[in-house]
């Protein structure tokens, strides 16, 4: 295999790299006036990145076995690109209303997005750690992005503490796999533990879960979370709560399930634990909150409990169930977020949940289309959430995990008492004074294709789920 | 396939929500919806008239790929769930009709909450597939939810998070018992589920628990009728009626659909269970009907104790208990909904649903009383009235399985006739004393065209129920007939077991 036809392979990633600099020179020289500017234009690259994704190879491997572009990678990256570029779409309209519009933003999530890549489709303990820690680098910057704001600094410092801890965990991991089996290819490794393997990979595999669990923000590793987006600017929060997810969890299924196929029974009764503790916490913590994007925070945590427990089951059904719960999740809090964007009163951008009183009478459309955002992520029928949760749930009842299901439908129904109590303040509640009418065609996009996303998969199901399907199989045989 | 009759009933009210939409006046929102409602009701006469009595089957069946693995769109109707479909398309234009006056805010919304409502309801009794039935069956809370909480009352919020919780928490296990069924089977398609497929019985038991868990909040059995007096009393009157009328009749619908015709072995071993919570429903919640100083919430608790007497007449596996239970529920949804909007008529002038603030109407609106005397009377089980038919079949079919539940269930025909005429006795009877009943209007035009054809199904059906029987005997003595032969595999299983345990 020759240099040109890696190259190939990773075309997408590579047209971002490249276009990304390109920008940051288009930026440095023409100034600051260039940002919206620059905003189309790295929403413009991801576009043809996504479509040199679609036209990518079905399953090739470059650079010595240190990537991999196969179905898995395609649909995933697909979602990060989709919701890269609709986060930059918010932040655009954000930063403007701010006055706060940098070119540096859209660079930074051009670069974090092709760590984010290059993180779906690694195929080696080495290639992940790169991927990771160049989209964690960019992620801990965007966090601190409001520089002047108090609690956009103290999000990104939390973040990249606790993140440079948990790198630390990772990499400590790594170290032990390999020297425990010799390798850091997925495909070696997996031969090598093919029928068991000695104590120090397992010890191995707990430290690169807990690092993992950290990225996904499951529990017990969760703490930075509702800081984190409560601190961040709205967009960047979107951007966290979508394509950060959908990479650190594909690429948990990816470390996980192909290294390890043979030790299932060791790292599954980990991801059962993360996964109940995960969902129970969500549900739970999330009932107290007053600030909405501290309650999102809660919610995804519960969320990626939910699909955590597609993970332990360990079968192609289970990441067929994880592909298609993240792909119904990240354009569901697409929505929510923009939602929240639009929070605006006086000028200045408002996140309490009591501010939400009584919305459904002074702008209806909001409303309905919030609350259904909501209903949907608490995963009721026949919104789309509640396909994302079936097929997690099918496959977990498939592999026996019967118990853990249990619990994840029970708490599901705690975690609907928040969403029902935010319906509630929107439609129940005497309205609080209205918000100023500010949404601009990239929010109203955003909202309008989140709703429609949420009410309309019910008719549009069976092709979502069989390209899901394909692509699980070939993670997965 | 032909044609789509069941998808039309199902879908037409969402095209009158989008119309509601596209022209969302008040005035016009309230005539598109009951144009609407009155449509479907007619397509469900069709769906009637062209329903074949002498298929046990389904029939009208329409099939179209869905989620793809063996969930599919299935929709079909047989004896037993056609009647409902009328039952629910029948009631509803009633609904919009009592709320044409009384519902003043936020009118197109109002109207679109119930039209989507009506495309889940009528949804359930068609649908043949686990997947789309929960679905549907789970869709209906959204709508519901939001009608008790905006127009409901004064603890509306309190009444909507109740009554949404605990069916949802209800029904959270049926999901993941339809899960396990799905990868037994390979099919969730209720069809092949309770024709082809025949669960081991340690299985059944789990799974008849979890749909037990669903239904019978859904029912309401006692102890987890406690949502339904909170939701009757602060749910606006319309919504009342939705709720006694159609959706109780979902948990029965639900046994009779899946328990009984699936899992047959754990019918008969949880059937004591079942008989023993009937009857304290009947005899505690008729108890406290009798000590109830709010209107509805009398007449929701009747409702708990009328819906007993429909699980213990399903759960005898008798002809005469299995259609007693069927007629008692489409007589209950035609009775409570008219009892519901009887109250609706003094609410909507008085504005107190407390028995003590009534008192002599009879002088000022002797209409009113008639037509409630008529419903009161059909809610006692007054031979003459469906109401009696129900019952008494209930009662035959609890006697012949075995007589000790009949004399107790007995007794609650003696406790709701007192309920109920103490009920009426306070409201419309006495001298007409309190001041401000004295200026009280009998019934307007509109209430009487509201009430009058429930006074008429109610007194036809009490005295010619041949209709519906026609309809439910052939598919009711297959479901028995199915019954008796599953339970004889699983004996004769059991017996072999025993056998070659014997002989080792």
């Amino acid at each position: 295999m020759s240099f040109q036809t890696d190259l190939v392979v990773l075309l997408p990633e590579m047209i971002l790299a490249i276009g990304a600099m390109a920008l940051l020179l288009t930026g440095a020289i023409g100034g600051e006036k260039t940002a919206s500017l620059i905003n189309w234009g790295a929403i413009a690259l991801l576009a043809i990145s996504g479509a040199a994704t679609v036209m990518g190879p079905d399953h090739a491997m470059a650079f010595h076995n240190a990537f991999v572009a196969d179905g898995f990678s395609r649909f995933a990256k697909l979602l990060i690109l989709c919701a890269a570029a609709l986060s930059i779409l918010l932040a655009d309209e954000f930063f403007a209303s701010i006055q706060l519009s940098r070119f540096e933003l859209p660079v930074l999530m051009l670069i974090a997005s092709l760590g984010m890549m290059l993180m779906v489709s690694s195929a080696s303990f080495l290639s992940l750690y790169m991927g990771l820690e160049l989209q964690s680098l960019a992620l801990y910057v965007l966090a601190a992005f409001n520089r002047d704001h108090l609690r956009s600094t103290e999000a990104g410092l939390k973040y990249f503490v606790l993140g440079a801890l948990s790198s630390g965990m990772m990499l400590y991991g790594i170290s032990l796999i390999y020297g425990f089996t010799g390798t850091t290819e997925f495909a070696a490794i997996a031969a090598v533990t093919h029928g068991g393997a000695g104590l120090g990979v397992i010890f191995g595999i707990v430290f690169l879960i807990a690092g993992l669990a950290f990225k996904v923000s499951a529990v017990p590793f969760h703490m930075w979370t509702p800081d984190v987006y409560e601190g961040a600017p709205t967009p960047i929060t979107a951007y966290f709560a979508t394509a950060a997810k959908v990479a650190a969890l594909c690429l948990f299924l990816r470390a996980i399930l192909t290294p390890f196929p043979d030790l299932i029974h060791q790292w599954r009764q980990i991801i059962i634990f993360i996964s109940v503790l995960s969902m129970a916490l969500g549900a739970i913590a999330a009932i107290g909150q007053t600030n909405i994007k501290r309650l999102m925070a809660y919610s995804s945590i519960g969320h990626m409990g939910y699909a955590l427990l597609g993970l332990a089951a360990g079968s192609s059904l289970g990441v067929r169930g994880v592909l298609i719960y993240l792909a119904i999740y990240v354009f569901t809090n697409l929505g929510v977020f923009a939602a929240i964007q639009a929070m605006q009163r006086g000028g200045k951008a408002v996140e309490s949940i009591s501010d939400l009183a009584g919305l459904a009478r002074t702008d209806m459309k909001l409303a309905v289309v919030f609350s259904m955002l909501f209903l949907s992520l608490a995963g009721l029928p026949p919104l789309a959430g509640f396909f994302a949760k079936f097929y997690v749930f099918l496959a977990a009842m498939q592999a026996g995990l019967v118990w853990p299901a249990v619990i994840g439908v029970l708490t599901s129904a705690i975690g609907l008492v928040y969403y029902l109590r935010l319906v509630k303040v929107m439609f129940f509640d005497e309205p609080a004074p209205s918000f100023d009418i500010v949404t601009g065609f990239g929010s109203k996009a955003i909202l309008a294709l989140s709703a429609a996303v949420a009410l309309l998969f019910i008719f549009a199901a069976s092709p979502i789920i069989t390209a899901a399907d394909a692509a699980a199989r070939s993670l997965l045989p | 396939m032909s044609f789509p009759i069941l998808s039309l009933c199902t879908f037409v009210p969402l095209l009158g929500a989008a119309a509601i939409l596209l022209m969302p006046s008040a005035n016009n929102a309230r005539w598109i919806a009951l144009a609407t409602t009155v449509l479907v009701f007619a397509l469900s006469l069709v769906v009637w008239a062209n329903f074949n009595n002498a298929n046990s089957g389904f029939q009208m069946v329409e099939k179209l790929n869905w989620l793809g693995g063996g969930i599919s769109y299935h929709m079909g109707v047989d004896g037993i769930s056609m009647l409902f479909v009328v039952l629910t398309a029948g009631l509803m234009p009633f609904c919009i009709v009592a709320s044409w006056e009384s519902v003043q805010t936020r009118v197109a919304e109002y109207m679109i909450a119930f039209l989507v409502l009506e495309t889940m309801m009528i949804g359930v009794f068609c649908a043949l597939d686990l997947v789309l039935f929960y679905v549907l069956f789970e869709g209906g809370l959204i709508p519901m939810f939001l009608i008790i909480g905006i127009w409901g009352g004064k603890r509306r919020v309190y009444a909507s998070f109740k009554f949404f919780l605990y069916t949802f928490i209800g029904s959270v296990l049926m999901l993941l018992a339809i899960m396990s069924m799905y990868w037994y089977a390979g099919t969730t398609d209720i069809d092949t589920l309770i024709n082809g497929v025949h669960f081991p019985a340690a299985m059944q038991t789990w799974l008849w628990l979890a749909f037990f868990a669903s239904f019978a909040v859904k029912m309401p059995m006692w102890p987890v009728h406690t949502w339904l007096p909170d939701a009757h009393v602060e749910a606006p009157t319309a919504g009342s009626v939705i709720l006694a009328g159609i959706m109780l009749k979902m948990g029965g619908y639900g046994f009779l659909r899946f328990s009984l015709p699936m899992f047959p072995s754990a019918t008969e071993m949880f059937a004591p269970l079942v008989f023993a919570l009937s009857v304290i429903a009947i005899i505690y919640t008729s108890l406290v009907a009798l000590a109830q100083e709010d209107m509805k919430k009398l007449i929701a608790y009747s409702s708990v104790a009328h819906m007993g007497f429909v699980t213990m007449g399903i759960f005898t596996l008798n002809h005469q208990g299995v259609e007693g239970g069927i007629f008692q529920m489409l007589s209950h949804g035609v009775v409570s909904g008219a009892l519901f909007l009887c109250v609706g008529v003094v609410y909507d002038r008085m504005h107190t649903r407390d028995i003590a603030a009534y008192g002599g109407l009879v002088s000022r609106m002797p209409l009113y009383a008639a037509f409630f005397m008529v419903f009161t009377l059909a809610n006692v089980g007054m031979p003459g009235t469906s109401g009696f038919i129900g019952e008494f079949l209930t009662m035959l079919g609890a006697f012949l399985h075995n007589s000790w539940i009949a004399i107790f269930s007995a007794t609650g025909v003696i406790l709701s006739a007192a309920y109920a005429l103490y009920l009426y006795r306070r409201v419309i009877f006495g001298a007409l004393v309190k001041p401000s009943l004295k200026t009280m209007k009998d019934l307007t035009p509109r209430e009487i065209a509201l009430l009058a054809p429930l006074v008429v199904i109610t007194i036809l059906l009490g005295i010619y129920p041949k209709p519906v029987f026609d309809v439910t005997t052939p598919a009711v003595a297959k479901l028995i007939a199915d019954n008796k032969t599953a339970l004889a595999m699983d004996h004769a299983k059991k017996v072999a077991e025993i056998q070659k345990r014997a002989g080792q």
